[in-house]
């Protein structure tokens, strides 16, 4: 296992190099918008040139990749354009309400959804089965806004509960951060729930119809333990792989949430850094995201082992 | 058993936990919190003229001067001031009180400083400048402006209300090149004003929130508060600005009453709002906001004057506003290039831009030789406020048989394409659309738009005029009011003429807040000085 994690590890450092090229090609594509912004409405040429000048944007590609890349192996990720402040802390400041979002998310999601799928198997083709695949479809074809309106209409608007938008930090308050999560997380956990259940669902029936549940059966165990000790373990694997790679689309999900209801998060960071054309932030962003990315992916090798002993690296 | 009674205790946990939220909002700080029309990001009032920047400076800084509501130049800073009887010769005294937000004096040092980097980026600045012989510290509360010449415009310029605004800042900011920030320049010192609130550093995160509190040391003036002069008393501990960013949650969060005010709610929305027996309505920059179409005078055909006439004469602002704004009781129709319904308003020379003369401008195309050549419009789709003017100057050109083609981009890439002055098939451009808040309109100097120099300091689209140059000339050097008055209906007369560029009307944008504030200032910048909340 050590030597599984090193070597994946290493292999990290490759695939971060990619995305380093990648990251900062793209976003120097059109890398006048930085300068036109700082620049003002009265903009002469040789002022626009000055500050081109001043950002190092006049520079050959390949030095200004270069600067950059030393920049980054001294763990300086740069400061943002607009507002001089370094990109780092910018990102340490919204990392919070986004993790709070997609753990609150995540959280809620496991909770309702591993449950309706193992009762949609446990029932199939009954109406709880039907019920919870209605639901499922959905849960997958209504947008994320459009929850998050309805959501905010009916709560906040007309019954007074919870806030409409923001975020409070848990460490100010439970209630302020129960207050002001619940409404994002509802909205962003329905899709979520959906994938899970519709995963669960299919992973129980197969699990459901190996011979050891009907031995399990036999010797006379409780619906209960048949489905929650024998059938859902071995069921586990595709779930945990789903939520896994759920959780990834979660992080990036995210933005249209936290645009809606307010949350200064990660996505409205990289939203607002693409409008203001920060590219120090675009390019920081990016990369704390693929080594999450990288590092989810990581998790979820590891949690195969412990759920399936003959899985081996 | 035991995991309802633990989901039990769970649960009437959360449930206390959400009604302690509660009361301790009840107990908290005076705060106002508000959600302006744009984020903050740049915190530069002098390197750009964007107007959240601009409204941010108000909120940190004072100015030496400042209009009152009658659009008269009325003292901030200063105590006395004289001009020499030749008018050469300006003295100014700052008056008793004045402190930076770390305590130190404001000295004339740092005045001198200010205005210098200030009229190196204002239109109105330069032309301050151009005039100016020196800036003379007498002492460290009174300096001296010596102009080379007569220049009819001293207190306008210092006390100009918009953008750029000519904010005082200590001269160790001050000292920043005007083409760097001074984030960039002074990074320990950039926050640091003397006006009535100050920046709360550690609490600002650009783009989402932005902290001012009370300045318990500003001496407010004893003049009642007038638009931007008068007395800036605050009466609140904490002004927060909140970028919701969604337009629809914005207005939610002001009916529920978890913010307090929105500088510009979209018309829209206005139903939702005026239902609610808590919100108010109210329009606090009468001036409103004027749209533009810009040409470009470098890019053919348009640098053919009878293709540019063509096209001012191929709109109609109804269009623009209709689409834009809906309801007519925030817009009005307004053929002048100075703000209506101020000094120099002047529609000489006009057409009647309420009814397109389409057969008159087939014919002018005819005329300057219009080939069909393809006409590109940078068109933003992020900026609700210019984005529908696109589609309209697509349709009222192709009415006319023009070849028109929108470029569907960001505003920072309109911002970015709009200063190439390259041919439009090699990166350049044909026409963007923009808009300005009255209150930058008001005089030949102050409209960028009216601004004649072509490629060497004109705004974009680059206009060349040497006509309209001298009389903006004259118009500095005149001290009469009236004269000064002929002569912007003359550059009025000139500009249409030319076509400097394609006004498209006045509209208003009120503000809403909870009947919770009283006190709201009108005028042509949103501040919180005098207002209350209950």
């Amino acid at each position: 296992m050590g030597r599984f994690l090193a070597l994946r590890l290493i292999a990290t450092i490759p695939v971060m190099g990619v995305v380093a090229i990648v990251v900062f090609i793209l976003v120097r594509l059109d890398r006048g918008k930085a300068a036109a912004q700082l620049c003002g409405d009265i903009c002469p040429p040789e002022r626009l040139a000055e500050i081109m000048t001043r950002l190092g944007m006049d520079k050959p590609l390949w030095e200004q990749f270069a600067l950059w890349l030393a920049q980054l192996l001294e763990g300086d990720f740069g400061r943002s354009i607009q507002s001089q402040i370094p990109v780092l802390k910018l990102i340490g400041e919204r990392v919070e309400p986004t993790l709070s979002l997609a753990a609150t998310t995540l959280l809620f999601s496991v909770l309702v959804a591993v449950p309706m799928g193992v009762v949609a198997a446990w029932q199939h083709g009954r109406w709880p089965d039907r019920l919870i695949m209605i639901f499922s479809v959905i849960g997958f074809s209504v947008p994320v806004f459009v929850l998050g309106y309805v959501l905010i209409l009916v709560f906040p608007l007309n019954l007074g509960w919870l806030h409409v938008q923001g975020f409070q930090s848990i460490g100010d308050g439970l209630g302020g951060f129960l207050s002001r999560i619940t409404l994002p997380t509802l909205a962003l956990s329905v899709i979520y729930i959906a994938l899970v259940a519709r995963i669960t669902r299919t992973s129980m029936l197969e699990a459901l119809a190996q011979d050891y549940i009907r031995t399990a059966y036999a010797k006379g165990a409780a619906t209960r333990t048949v489905l929650m000790a024998h059938a859902l373990r071995n069921a586990a694997v595709p779930i945990v792989s789903v939520i896994g790679i759920g959780l990834v689309l979660l992080i990036g999900g995210v933005v249209v949430t936290e645009t809606v209801f307010n949350i200064p998060g990660i996505g409205r960071l990289t939203v607002d850094a693409i409008l203001g054309a920060d590219y120090p932030i675009i390019q920081g962003v990016l990369l704390v995201f693929s080594v999450i990315y990288v590092l989810i992916n990581l998790a979820i090798d590891v949690l195969y082992t412990l759920l399936d002993p003959r899985i081996r690296y | 058993m035991l995991t309802r009674r633990l989901l039990g205790v769970v649960s009437a946990a959360a449930l206390a936990a959400l009604a302690l939220s509660t009361q301790a909002s009840a107990q908290e700080k005076k705060t106002i919190r508000a959600v302006m029309h744009a984020p903050l990001r740049i915190t530069d009032p002098i390197i750009t003229t964007a107007y959240i920047i601009r409204n941010h400076g108000y909120m940190i800084y004072d100015t030496l001067f400042a209009m009152d509501e009658q659009q008269k130049i009325q003292p901030q800073m200063v105590d006395k001031w004289e001009a020499s009887a030749d008018k050469l010769t300006w003295t100014f005294t700052l008056r008793d009180g004045l402190k930076w937000h770390d305590g130190a004096p404001v000295t004339s040092d740092d005045v001198i400083a200010s205005l210098t980097r200030w009229s190196k980026n204002d239109s109105m600045g330069q032309a301050l400048a151009a005039a100016t012989k020196e800036w003379k510290r007498v002492n460290d509360k009174t300096f001296q402006l010596v102009l080379k010449e007569p220049f009819g415009l001293v207190l306008d310029s210092i006390g100009k209300p918009s953008s750029n605004t000519p904010f005082i800042m200590p001269k160790r900011v001050a000292a920043a090149p005007a083409n760097q920030s001074i984030a960039e320049f002074a990074p320990k010192d950039w926050y640091i004003g003397s006006g009535p609130f100050r920046f709360v550093i550690g609490e600002f995160q650009p783009g989402t929130k932005v902290v001012y509190e009370k300045n318990p040391d500003y001496v407010p003036r004893k003049e009642k508060a007038s638009w931007m002069a008068g007395g800036k008393v605050v009466k609140v501990d904490r002004v927060e600005w909140i970028n919701v960013g969604d337009p629809q949650t914005t207005v939610n969060a002001l009916i529920k009453g978890e913010i307090d005010y929105i500088e510009q709610p979209v018309h829209d929305l206005f139903p939702a709002l005026k239902k609610s027996p808590d919100i108010v309505i109210h329009d606090q920059n009468k001036m409103g906001l004027l749209g533009w179409m810009r040409l470009n005078w470098l890019a053919a055909p348009f640098d053919n004057v009878k293709i540019r006439q063509a096209v001012l004469l191929a709109v109609q602002q109804e269009d623009y506003l209709a689409v834009l704004v809906g309801d007519p009781a925030y817009y009005k129709y307004c053929a002048s290039f100075f703000t209506c319904g101020t000094t120099y308003e002047s529609t000489n020379g006009a057409p009647d831009m309420k009814k397109p003369n389409y057969e008159k401008a087939k014919q002018l195309l005819k005329e300057g030789g219009y080939k069909g050549e393809e006409i590109l419009i940078l068109h933003p789709t992020d900026l609700k406020a210019i984005t529908p003017y696109g589609a309209v100057t697509e349709q009222a050109l192709k009415k006319i048989g023009m070849n028109v083609k929108l470029l569907a981009m960001d505003w920072a890439s309109v911002v970015a394409r709009r200063s190439k002055m390259d041919p439009p098939a090699q990166g350049g451009w044909h026409i963007f659309h923009t808009f300005w808040v009255g209150a930058d309109l008001l005089n030949p100097i102050t409209n960028a738009g009216i601004n004649a120099k072509g490629k060497k300091g004109g705004f974009f689209g680059w206009p060349e005029d040497a006509q309209i140059e001298k009389m903006r000339a004259d118009f500095i050097k005149e001290t009469d009011p009236v004269k000064q008055k002929a002569i912007a209906a003359a550059i009025t007369k000139r500009a249409f003429e030319v076509v400097m560029y394609v006004p498209i009307g006045q509209m208003q944008f009120p503000a809403a807040y909870r009947k919770s504030l009283t006190g709201v200032l009108d005028g042509p910048v949103p501040v919180f000085w005098n207002v209350e909340k209950k």
